[in-house]
C-alpha cells in the first residue's frame, strides 16, 4: 500500500471516532472486519457518511432512516453487516 | 530539541459544552484566543446527552435556585462544596436564557417559554415533591448547545485547531502554568502552545471501565495531563454507574423503558427488584438498582454462559408502544445484543456513565492545590471546567442534567476569571522552560524505540477489566486490595506499551498508545482512592460499611466527610475538607440520604 493511501485510511478511522458510542462500535466491528480492504468507491462513500452530524448518521446506520443514494446504501449495508 | 512555538493570551484544550462556553467568553472579551480539539467540535461527547439541562426557570411550575441547590446537596451526599452548588443553582437561569439567546431550539410551551419536563431527583421545596426543571431540546439536548455555542465561537473569531492531540501541561519551577504541548494529527509536528490562561475542559474518563456509556473519545487526557504536572485528582472513587448498558457493549437503554413498564430478571425469570425495593421495583433510584442487579450476578443468579448480566423484559409491552414511546430501544439492542426486544429480552449490566471526580476547581473556575498551609491555593494561569473538573458540584453522586448545567456555569466562569487575570496582568509571556517540552518528547520517543514492549489494546483490555472487576458498582475490601497491586503492575506494562507503526500522519496507533497513558492515571486513582475510603458514600458503596443505626447508608461523617486527593508523585493521598458553608444561605445540614 503506497504511503498517501495508508495516511488516508488512517484519517478516515480516526474520522470514526464519534460522539455516540453505537457509532464508535459499530465503526469498530466494520473496520476488524475490512481490514485495509476499502476501494475508492467505498472510501469515498464513507467520506460522505462521516461528514454527518452523529445523530443523523445513527438513524441511517441503525436503518431507521433509509438512504436512495446507492453508494451510501452499499456501506451502510456492510457497516450493518459487521 | 527545538518545537515550533505559538503564542496566545488564552488556550482551551478541549471543544465540548465546557470549552466552547470557555472560550465564548475569551474570544468576546477580545483576546487572542486557542481552542484545541483532537475531534471535530460538534463530535464532542457532549453531543450524546439528551436527558436536558437543570434551571429553576420555574417555566412549568414553582420553582427556586435554593430548592435546586437542597436536591444537588443531597443528591452529592453531603460532599458537594455548598458554596460551588449554591453559585452553579444560582446562575443556572442566566446560563440557560444566554443559550436562548445563543439559538439554541429548546422546546417550549404554549405560551412559548422554555419547555421544562420531570427528571430524577428534581424536587420542589426542599425534597418535597417532584417539579419539573430540565429543559430539552427534543432528545438532542446536547446536539443543540454544541451547535448553538460552535457558531457563536466562529462569530467571535475563536482559532480551533481540529485534530490535533494536546500531550502535557507546560509548569515552570514556580509551579505557573503556561501552556501546553501538543501534536498536530495531519502531519505529526509537535508544538508548544504559549498562553496566559489554560483551560482544560476535556471531559470524562469512562474508557477506564469495561462497560461504559461513554464514546472511544474519553479518555480522561486532561486528567493524565495535570497529574503528571503535580496537579492531584480529587474524589476519584465516584462514579455513576447507569443501570441498564446493554451487557458487552456499554451502549445506554434509557431510563424511560422501565418508565413504560420494563421489568429486569434474573437467571430464574424472577422480577428481582421485588425484594430489593418493594414499592418502587424497577424503577427504585439509579445506585439501587445497579447494586442489585450486582447482587444478583455476584449471588450466582446472573444470565448467560457466564451468569454476568441480567435480562430487562419488555417482551409484555404491545409492539406499538415500544415502537412509538421507546423509538431507538429496539434498533440499540438488536445491533448490539442481538435480540428482538419485541420478542425476547435486552441482556443489561450496570454500565460507568459519569466521573464525579477531576480536576479541583473552586466556583471561579480555578484549579486549586494544597501549598503551604493551605489546601486549595489557585495554581496560576490554569483553570478547568466539565467533566474533567472537580468543582466539586457533584459530591459522591451527580444528579441527571446537573453536568450540561455544570459545563456552562463553570465554563463561563473559568473563561471570566481568565479574562480577568490576562487582562490584569501587564507581563509579556513567560519563557518556556525547555525542561516541560523535553519531558513530552522523551515520552513520544520512548514510545518509538521501545523494543520488545507491552501491546496497547491488549494492555487497555486488561486495564478495562481490572477496573470493572475490582471496583465497580460495589466494592469489597479485599477486591480493591487486590485491585491496588493489580493496577500498578497494569501500570508498568502501560510504560512499556511499543507501536509498531512509525509514521507520521494520522498515526492512530501512537495517538491511543498516548490515551492509555492518560486512562493508566486515572484508573490508579480511582482504584487507590477507593480502597482507601471505608466508608460508603453515594455512589462509592463498600461490602464492608453496611446500613447501620450509627451510620445510615454506610455513610461515616465523623471520619470521611472530607475529599480525597490523589498525587501522582508517590501514589499519596491527602484530604481537605468539605466546604458546608454557602455564600449566602444557611448551610444544608448532614441527613441520611433517602429517596
Ligand atoms: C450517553 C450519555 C448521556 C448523557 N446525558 C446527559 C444529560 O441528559 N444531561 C446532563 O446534564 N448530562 C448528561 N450526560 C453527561 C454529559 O453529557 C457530560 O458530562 C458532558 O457533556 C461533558 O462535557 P465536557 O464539555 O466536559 O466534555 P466533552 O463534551 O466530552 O468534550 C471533551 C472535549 O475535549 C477534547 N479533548 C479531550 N482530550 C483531548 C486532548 N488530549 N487534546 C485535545 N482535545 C482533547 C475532545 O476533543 C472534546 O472536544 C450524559 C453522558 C452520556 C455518556
Amino acid at each position: 500500500m503506497d504511503e498517501d493511501r495508508g495516511a488516508r485510511l488512517r484519517r478516515l478511522r480516526w474520522h470514526c471516532r464519534r460522539a455516540l458510542l453505537e457509532l464508535d462500535l459499530m465503526f469498530l466491528r466494520y473496520w476488524q472486519r475490512v481490514g485495509d480492504d476499502v476501494d475508492a468507491a467505498t472510501e469515498a462513500a464513507l467520506e460522505r457518511l462521516l461528514e454527518m452530524e452523529d445523530h443523523d448518521l445513527w438513524e441511517l446506520v441503525s436503518g431507521r432512516q433509509e438512504t436512495g443514494d446507492p453508494q451510501l446504501k452499499g456501506v451502510l449495508d456492510s457497516l450493518r453487516q459487521a | 530539541m527545538k518545537v515550533t512555538k505559538r503564542t496566545f493570551d488564552a488556550v482551551i484544550v478541549g471543544a465540548g459544552g465546557a470549552g466552547l462556553r470557555a472560550a465564548l467568553q475569551l474570544a468576546e472579551s477580545g483576546l487572542k484566543t486557542a481552542v484545541i480539539t483532537k475531534v471535530f467540535p460538534t463530535r464532542s461527547h457532549t453531543v450524546a446527552a439528551q436527558g436536558g439541562v437543570a434551571a429553576s426557570l420555574g417555566n412549568s411550575e414553582e420553582d427556586h435556585w435554593h430548592w435546586h441547590m437542597y436536591d444537588t446537596v443531597k443528591g452529592s451526599d453531603w460532599l458537594g462544596d455548598q458554596d460551588s452548588i449554591e453559585f452553579m443553582c444560582r446562575k443556572a437561569n442566566e446560563v440557560v436564557i444566554e443559550l436562548e439567546h445563543y439559538g439554541m431550539p429548546f422546546d417550549r410551551t404554549d405560551a412559548g417559554k422554555i419547555y421544562q419536563r420531570p427528571f430524577g431527583g428534581h424536587m420542589s421545596n426542599f425534597g418535597e415533591k417532584p417539579v419539573r426543571r430540565s429543559c430539552a431540546a427534543a432528545d438532542r439536548t446536547g446536539h443543540a448547545m454544541l451547535h448553538a455555542l460552535y457558531q457563536r465561537n466562529v462569530r467571535a473569531n475563536t482559532q480551533f485547531f481540529v485534530e490535533w492531540m494536546a500531550l502535557d501541561l507546560i509548569r515552570d519551577a514556580e509551579g505557573e502554568v503556561l501552556g501546553v504541548t501538543a501534536l498536530e494529527m495531519e502531519t505529526g509536528e509537535i508544538v508548544a502552545f504559549q498562553s496566559k490562561a489554560t483551560i482544560f475542559a476535556t471531559g470524562g474518563a469512562g474508557r477506564i471501565y469495561y462497560s461504559s456509556t461513554n464514546a472511544f473519545i474519553n479518555t480522561g487526557d486532561g486528567l493524565g495531563m495535570a497529574a503528571r504536572a503535580g496537579i492531584p485528582l480529587e474524589d476519584m472513587e465516584f462514579w455513576q454507574f447507569h443501570p441498564t448498558g446493554v451487557a458487552g457493549a456499554g451502549v445506554l437503554i434509557t431510563e424511560g423503558v422501565r418508565g413504560e413498564g420494563g421489568i429486569l430478571r434474573n437467571s430464574a425469570g424472577e422480577r428481582f427488584m421485588e425484594r430489593y425495593a418493594p414499592n418502587a421495583k424497577d424503577l427504585a433510584s439509579r445506585d439501587v438498582v445497579s447494586r442489585a442487579m450486582t447482587t444478583e450476578i455476584n449471588e450466582g443468579r446472573g444470565c448467560g454462559p457466564h451468569k454476568d448480566f441480567v435480562l430487562l423484559d419488555i417482551t409484555h409491552l404491545d409492539p406499538k408502544v415500544i415502537m412509538q414511546r421507546l423509538p431507538g430501544i429496539r434498533e440499540i439492542s438488536i445491533q448490539f445484543a442481538g435480540a428482538d426486544p419485541i420478542k425476547e429480552p435486552i441482556p443489561v449490566v450496570p454500565t460507568a456513565h459519569y466521573q464525579m471526580g477531576g480536576i479541583p476547581t473552586n466556583y471561579h473556575g480555578q484549579v486549586v492545590a494544597p501549598r503551604g498551609n493551605s489546601m486549595s491555593v489557585a495554581v496560576p494561569g490554569f483553570y478547568a471546567a466539565g467533566e474533567c473538573a472537580c468543582a466539586s458540584v457533584h459530591g459522591a453522586n451527580r444528579l441527571g442534567t446537573n453536568s450540561l448545567l455544570d459545563l456552562l456555569v463553570f465554563g463561563k466562569s473559568a473563561g471570566e476569571t481568565a479574562v480577568e487575570d490576562v487582562k490584569k496582568s501587564t507581563k509579556a509571556h513567560k519563557a518556556l522552560p525547555q525542561e516541560a517540552i523535553d519531558r513530552t518528547l522523551a515520552r513520544l520517543a520512548r514510545l518509538d524505540t521501545q523494543k520488545d514492549g507491552a501491546d496497547a489494546h491488549q494492555t487497555r483490555l486488561t486495564l478495562q477489566r481490572t477496573m470493572q472487576n475490582h471496583c465497580g458498582v460495589f466494592r469489597f475490601a479485599d477486591k480493591l486490595k487486590e485491585g491496588v497491586t493489580k493496577i500498578l503492575e497494569v501500570q508498568q506494562d502501560v510504560q512499556r506499551v511499543a507501536i509498531k507503526d512509525k509514521s507520521k500522519v494520522f498515526n492512530t496507533a501512537r495517538i491511543e498508545a498516548i490515551e492509555l497513558e492518560n486512562l493508566i492515571e486515572v484508573a490508579v486513582s480511582t482504584m487507590i482512592s477507593a480502597e482507601a475510603r471505608k466508608e460508603s458514600r453515594g455512589a462509592h458503596v463498600r461490602d464492608d460499611a453496611p446500613d447501620t443505626a450509627e451510620h445510615p447508608n454506610g455513610r461515616d461523617d465523623d471520619n470521611w466527610l472530607k475529599h480525597s486527593l490523589w498525587f501522582k508523585e508517590g501514589n499519596r493521598l491527602d484530604y481537605k475538607s468539605v466546604k458546608l458553608t454557602p455564600l449566602t444561605v444557611d448551610t444544608i445540614e448532614l441527613k441520611k440520604r433517602a429517596y
